[in-house]
């Protein structure tokens, strides 16, 4: 097994390391999930892994969990490899959707969670603070599909992990709870406890995470900070603006050098190129001049979900 | 609200570790049991079908056994409760547990394998000691008057009936999916109550049934109970034997085919 003793050396080498993937395989059949994935993630920071539905995102999850073997590569989890016993007390587990028993009451649940763990967090007060405490009785598959996410999301970091996997955990949340499950993944990251989180919303990803990984037909099609993701390279703008339908853009272009302008649908506009205060106001300028007022005016920089879609495409899957 | 207010700074620092074996043993087991008590559907095959079937078999001169009826109906009803927990509500939970990711969940804790095998063994094991109390408080409200002297040999047949039907739930429950399981779980239960020596003697079984019969689970223990505590004679090796083989077989199947999810 030269592979293992090049790796073990490998991660030996890095203890800052909490995860440490290379060249992860696994198929079903003739379907091939994870296409030779590497990943790595520095002790106490936010991973965020992107892709679009199919992508390998669980699959890969579940490896590092321990849940599904790989067919080739190494996975180090912490050190070890995923199926350790030793490992377990360190790691908490939110798995995207179940996790309980039908008929047991959030409390129960979380308790008996909390009992596998030497020293857990106060149950009562996690319930309180993830707002559970009025479902305390209730049984789970009577809870909302929000609170069940947040009691998963509990039996996750209830035995104080030093590494958390949450797979989609504000997946069907309504707003407020997922500003608690940011700011609880924010707390986490403070306290020192690594996340690796995977998520179909970007701006998670851009507000909590300190690496993004996109994952597209399992591999890794980018990979960096949020910032390096969005920054573009030819420095491109947008600027948006709503008005009457029909504009002579042309003529507009004529005062904007270095600029494209296009009206996707009537009455929107986009123009593209070097957008700073005084393209702003010579776009409002000309539209005065014309007696139409630019609604809805706004500048956007290239989001991760431009980056996104530009890497993986817009087609549905 | 703010992070700052909602979590205090340290409030999660890590520190990892496996709790007592003791008390994750008593919260798994005492979890599993309040869950067995508290559904409907499960106290109706281990204690209501099994009441109304001591009752109405004791009063109503349905099926020809000996006299005094209770005595012969309580040693089969026993036998059918012991295969109501340990078999069919064991193999359905599981099946659901499985496909509700409780198994994943717990497997994800520090709780280790044997012992979440240990707490459904021993919450089943409460639920058994709930069944013998209640039947044999009402078999003895109706008259029952077991043989004693059979007390030896009733308890390890108990005991045996349950591991082989425990191990039979588990097979089941642990690698199909779940509404299979409960469609199996509950056919079996009740082929085996009518036609696998539990409700009906196997004196009263056509010859070819009855040899089968006495090398079922359900023939054994309800024959080998019926020999200890009605007649009480020895059941010979016979029925040990027979709850044995279905204990060890369906078990080591049971250890490579057992799924988490």
């Amino acid at each position: 097994m030269s592979l293992d003793a090049t790796t073990s050396n490998r991660s030996a080498a890095d203890p800052d390391q909490v995860l440490a993937v290379h060249g992860l395989v696994k198929r079903f059949g003739a379907v091939t999930a994870v296409d030779g994935l590497d990943l790595a993630q520095r002790r106490g920071t936010v991973l965020a892994v992107l892709g679009p539905n199919g992508a390998g995102k669980t699959t890969t999850i579940e490896i590092c969990e321990g849940f599904q073997r790989p067919d080739a590569g190494d996975v180090r989890v912490l050190g070890h490899r995923p199926d350790a016993r030793e490992l377990r007390p360190r790691i908490g587990v939110m798995p995207q959707g179940g996790g309980a028993y039908p008929g047991v009451r959030a409390g129960e649940m979380l308790r008996l969670v909390a009992s596998c763990a030497r020293q857990p967090l106060d149950v009562d007060w996690l319930l309180g603070v993830l707002g559970l405490t009025d479902a305390l009785r209730t049984p789970y598959k009577r809870l909302s599909g929000g609170q069940q996410q947040r009691l998963s999301l509990a039996c996750a970091v209830v035995g104080r992990p030093e590494l958390v996997f949450l797979d989609e955990p504000t997946a069907g949340l309504d707003p407020q709870a997922r500003r608690l499950v940011w700011d609880l993944v924010r707390a986490l990251r403070t306290d020192g406890v690594s996340v690796l989180l995977t998520t179909h919303l970007m701006d998670e990803a851009e507000s909590l995470a300190d690496d993004v990984v996109i994952l597209d037909h399992g591999r890794v099609v980018a990979t960096g900070t949020p910032a390096e993701l969005t920054a573009d390279a030819t420095d491109e703008q947008r600027l948006g603006f709503r008005a009457s339908p029909g504009l002579p853009l042309a003529d507009l272009l004529t005062r904007l050098p270095g600029c494209t302008a296009e009206e996707p649908d009537p009455g929107r506009y986009v123009i593209r190129g070097p957008i700073g205060p005084r393209e702003v106001s010579t776009v409002t300028a000309w539209c005065a001049e014309r007696g139409v007022l630019a609604e809805e005016l706004k500048v956007v920089r290239r989001s991760l979900e431009d980056v996104f879609l530009d890497l993986t495409g817009r087609e549905l899957r | 609200m703010s992070a700052e207010t909602r979590f205090a700074p340290g409030t999660f620092t890590p520190a990892p570790g496996r709790g007592r074996l003791g008390r994750m043993l008593a919260v798994q087991t005492a979890t599993e049991t309040k869950l067995a008590l508290r559904n409907g559907e499960q106290l109706l095959l281990t204690l209501i079908i099994p009441l109304a079937l001591l009752v109405g078999l004791t009063e109503l001169p349905i099926i020809d056994i000996g006299t005094p009826r209770v005595d012969w109906v309580a040693p089969r009803v026993l036998a059918l409760a012991i295969m109501s927990t340990a078999f069919t509500s064991q193999a359905i939970s599981l099946g659901f547990d499985r496909r509700y990711g409780v198994l994943k969940r717990l497997a994800a804790t520090a709780l280790p394998r044997w012992l979440l095998v240990a707490g459904r063994v021993l919450s089943a094991c409460c639920i058994v000691v709930v069944q013998l109390v209640v039947l044999s408080a009402v078999a003895a409200l109706l008259g029952w008057s077991p043989h004693l002297s059979g007390l030896g040999e009733a308890v390890p047949l108990l005991v045996l009936g349950a591991l082989a039907f425990g191990a039979l739930g588990v097979l089941l429950g642990g690698s199909v999916r779940a509404e299979i399981t409960l469609a199996v779980a509950n056919a079996v239960w009740f082929v085996l109550l009518l036609a696998g020596g539990i409700a009906v003697p196997e004196s009263s079984l056509p010859a070819g049934l009855a040899t089968v019969v006495d090398l079922l689970p359900s023939g054994a223990l309800a024959g080998g109970l019926t020999d200890a505590l009605a007649r009480g004679t020895s059941p010979g090796a016979g029925p040990y034997l027979v709850l044995l083989a279905w204990t060890v077989v369906p078990g080591l199947i049971a250890t490579r085919t057992t799924r988490l999810t």
